[in-house]
């Protein structure tokens, strides 16, 4: 089972790399991958560098081309696949239909993983996109510990799951929330509730953030307040102001680690692209630890508590779940 | 340009969604969408239920289609969704590629539906091989997207094979979760949601703290808060659009199908308050331009 780690720079990809993850994702400093944030990702030098230093140390790199093509500049991401392979990276991972086809049609050495933005989550839709020669499925965080297992048994093609990081609570790449909300798709242009539409502001009712002047929730003095994702403000529902949708909080699997070896998963994903290297660093260290005591003896195997204390410390709202894995959040 | 009736997707009672259909089969609109494309769990209408509508529509000469199932996790909810592919009667609305592979692999032509990410001409051309006869665009995207791909679409030498549908009017679907919303907001288990949603036929509101009219939650879908209406707009869906889809949300719906066949007609714009358009103006789908 492999620890696939994220990197949004290239002293985040060395941190992940030197604390023992054996592959690294990053993507592009552009709109072809679904964490296009400012200041954050790879130019062509830093992914060569990045590509190199991971190289000399026996691990891999994993690009993310995983938006969807626009009708009138779709060579961008045709670019990007290219530029993935020149560059000598080991996998790409896309979700869109037209990225996996170039890059199948032009590319079929490259190793291509289905990105969890193309929202795969059965055997019938696997099957779709093994037309397009992939390896490996990312699977989106809506299933059940039982029905990933399920999925385990009926796909021979590798499973991938989300281990760790910012919970994605609607099915990925489905979800137009944001675009509703600020008119700027996570699907075409690689952000959720960007940043730039984001305001804080100090009211007689306390600490306010906004989404494009949209009220997402209001704290009271002492209240954590979390960036404004606004799947998880607090909002009213016929009087009762609450997370109608969800708590801020993040996943965390760590005491899934044995069940996950045991169904056959072949990578845990990291998520957190756009988080520090010091995050980096941090989460990819306790992780590989886990990695390494539960291989080390499965049956026995139990969670650390300064592992969890640190997951949390680096977690929203200082909570985690097991989200959808688990049927009770459901 | 043709009028189309989306599949109802609120769970709504077996009397009230035959009420409906023995209305819409009087009704201006020459395709309807039946079925679930929300959650397993809702069966007031079963799979012979709804083959039984479709057979009443099609004689009343409706082109009739089925919608399936958007967001599928378990294995009987993938049996299900065999069995409404096969159906051997209606057409089908693929809403997630493992419908597309199994209609395709089965050599039955199919309409992708809304979704589906289907974003630029390339998206078109592979599922046409696959037996697209028709797309229903994404919600989110604008005209100006719409008329790059059709340009894109020209350029690949397939614009004459591309039939395309556009959410007109309706509260527009914008997400599918794990989690159920509306068990949650009566603090049930989703397991244990006693199929709550049958209370919420227009789906539960989600206002800002400020009383701005955000999202719906139907289940474990979240839709837009406010009704799309493009009415309006359909001047600038001409040459792109071939089909306009009414999404009911109640039988108000029905009055929309006539409204919209006059403006199709007399081409008079009618004032609006309340509703967005955003989507289709490219800005955000919840503003309204009028």
């Amino acid at each position: 089972m492999e620890l696939l780690s994220p990197a949004g720079s290239l002293p985040a990809l060395k941190a992940a790399v030197d604390e023992g993850a054996d592959a690294i994702y990053l993507g592009l400093k552009n709109d072809t991958n679904a964490r296009h944030f400012a200041g954050l990702n790879f130019t062509d030098k830093t992914m060569t560098q990045g590509v190199n230093y991971a190289h000399d140390r026996n691990r891999r790199v994993h690009v993310a081309v995983n938006t969807f093509a626009h009708p009138d500049r779709s060579q961008a991401w045709f670019d990007a696949v290219k530029k993935t392979h020149d560059i000598g990276a080991d996998v790409l991972i896309a979700s869109n239909i037209a990225v996996l086809e170039y890059a199948a049609t032009n590319y079929p050495e490259l190793e291509l993983h289905l990105s969890v933005q193309a929202a795969a989550t059965n055997v019938a839709a696997i099957n779709f996109f093994k037309q397009f020669g992939i390896s490996r499925v990312v699977l989106p965080r809506v299933l059940s510990y039982q029905q990933v297992a399920n999925l385990a048994q009926d796909t021979d093609i590798e499973l991938e799951v989300f281990a760790f990081g910012s919970l994605c609570i609607m099915a990925e790449g489905r979800c137009y929330l944001s675009s509703y909300m600020t008119g700027e798709s996570p699907n075409t242009a690689g952000a959720c509730s960007p940043a730039k539409f984001v305001r804080w502001q100090e009211t007689d009712q306390g600490l306010e953030s906004r989404l494009n002047d949209v009220l997402i929730d209001r704290f009271a003095e002492g209240e954590n307040a979390g960036y404004p994702t606004l799947c998880k403000g607090r909002f009213n529902v016929e009087g009762e102001v609450t997370h109608a949708l969800e708590e801020p909080t993040s996943l965390n699997t760590l005491s899934l680690l044995p069940q996950l070896n045991n169904i056959g998963i072949s990578a845990l994903k990291i998520e957190g692209r756009q988080r520090s290297p010091a995050y980096t660093r941090q989460v990819t260290k306790t992780w590989r630890q886990a990695i390494d005591a539960m291989k080390k003896n499965p049956e026995t195997f139990q969670v650390k508590k300064e592992w969890d204390q640190c997951l949390s410390s680096l977690s929203e709202g200082s909570q985690t779940t097991l989200g959808a894995y688990e049927r009770t959040w459901q | 340009m043709e009028l189309s009736m989306g599949n109802i997707q609120f769970y709504w009672d077996k009397a009230t969604t035959s009420d409906f259909y023995q209305k819409v089969a009087d009704s201006d609109v020459e395709h309807v969408y039946l079925g679930e494309s929300v959650c397993s769990k809702r069966r007031e209408l079963r799979l012979e239920d709804w083959l039984e509508v479709g057979r009443e529509l099609t004689n009343k000469g409706k082109s009739v289609v089925l919608s399936s199932l958007a967001l599928l996790e378990s294995k009987s909810e993938l049996a299900t969704l065999k069995k409404v592919c096969l159906n051997g009667e209606l057409k089908v609305e693929a809403n997630d590629f493992g419908a597309v592979e199994i209609l395709s692999e089965a050599k039955i032509p199919f309409i992708a539906g809304a979704a589906l990410n289907i974003y630029n001409q390339h998206d078109l051309k592979v599922l046409l091989a696959r037996g697209m006869q028709r797309w229903v665009i994404p919600v989110e995207l604008s005209r100006d997207w719409l008329v790059n791909v059709i340009a894109g679409c020209e350029e690949l030498g397939i614009r004459e094979q591309i039939e395309t549908e556009v959410y007109g009017y309706g509260y527009l679907p914008l997400a599918y979760s794990a989690r159920c919303f509306t068990a949650r907001s009566e603090d049930r288990p989703k397991d244990q949601c006693a199929l709550c949603c049958i209370k919420y036929p227009e789906g539960r509101k989600i206002d800002s703290q400020e009383g701005l009219e955000l999202f719906r939650m139907n289940g474990i879908q979240t839709m837009s808060g406010s009704i799309q209406n493009l009415i309006n707009d359909l001047p600038s869906m001409a040459g792109l659009v071939d089909i306009v889809r009414i999404s009911p949300h109640s039988m108000a719906a029905l009055d929309w199908v006539d409204k919209f066949r006059n403006a199709l007609e007399d081409k008079a714009r009618i004032p609006l308050e309340g509703f967005c358009n955003g989507y289709w103006h490219k800005i955000e789908g919840m503003k309204a331009i009028q």
